[in-house]
């Protein structure tokens, strides 16, 4: 029982790290001048964010997180900031005038507002059938069937097969998109 | 721990928005919106723990959507970048009449 405890004191103490982690991360994120710098800084929100999914039980999202995420798209990024050069002092001075801060604030104060009323008003909480969490605790308890991916996997290829094979239309889609846009016209005409 | 998964994605939305409002690199804001891609795919991973696995397969379309979207994204600012030297917003007014 105790032991139990210490694990579930241990458990919110690395949930609480991390989120706060990733909160200032994304802090640092947005108000960095470099876009270097706020590359790195999001990437530190994206590994906070895949450990965060190892401690939600979702071990094979986290692992495409790290590949995907860190490892293929914020690599893309820093490739572009780096080709383009964007490190120039005349870029850097990118913010917006008075106004953009002022209605930015207050966008993100309203936001935020919300998030404590639906809080307040214990609307998760609400939300949740009473039975559901117990059902979710037994699940959790026994083991289950084809590991961590088998859950994932079956409704991708039964009920999401459509949307699956839809998905390798866009991809392809997108890299036709991004040969012909970074192509350099060449009949200049 | 649903509770403040759930809060740590509006905080982190949020915080994309406000990047969005207030930044005027190309490159950047394209970064944010990963950031609130990001926030919704961790609410999505939340409520899997509740509602089945059937959330981490929608997280799985949308790293595909962010991937394809970051793509033509960053090809869009390369071109964009070779027609007027800079990615910053202030210079890309053609559509402003």
């Amino acid at each position: 029982m105790l032991a139990n405890q210490f694990h579930s004191l241990f458990y919110a103490f690395g949930f609480y790290l991390f989120g706060l982690v990733a909160i200032a991360s994304a802090v640092a994120f947005v108000t960095r001048k470099s876009p270097v710098a706020a590359a790195m800084w999001l990437v530190n929100v994206m590994f906070c964010l895949a450990a965060l999914y190892v401690m939600l039980d979702a071990q094979f999202i986290a692992a495409m997180q790290v590949l995907v995420y860190t490892g293929a798209i914020m690599v893309v990024f820093l490739f572009v900031i780096m080709l383009l050069n964007l490190g120039h002092p005349s870029e850097l001075a990118d913010a917006r005038g008075r106004w953009g801060y002022i209605f930015a604030t207050f966008i993100g104060l309203v936001m935020l507002a919300e998030v404590m009323a639906l809080n307040r008003a214990n609307t998760i909480e609400r939300m949740i059938p009473p039975d559901l969490a117990a059902r979710a605790a037994a699940a959790a308890a026994t083991p289950l069937a084809g590991g961590i991916i088998g859950p994932v996997a079956a409704p991708l290829f039964n009920e999401y097969l459509l949307a699956f094979e839809l998905t390798s239309v866009l991809l392809l889609a997108a890299i036709v998109g991004a040969v012909v846009l970074g192509k350099r016209r060449t009949d200049a005409r | 721990m649903l509770v403040e998964a759930l809060a740590l994605s509006a905080v982190l939305f949020t915080i994309g928005v406000v990047g969005v409002l207030t930044r005027r690199n190309a490159i950047i804001l394209f970064m944010c919106i990963e950031l609130m891609l990001n926030a919704v795919n961790l609410s999505f991973v939340a409520l899997s723990t509740l509602y089945g696995a059937t959330g981490q397969v929608f997280v799985v379309f949308t790293m595909t959507v962010a991937a394809a979207e970051a793509a033509v994204g960053l090809a869009i600012i390369i071109a964009i970048f070779r027609h007027t030297r800079s990615v910053n917003l202030q210079n890309i007014n053609l559509l402003k009449g």
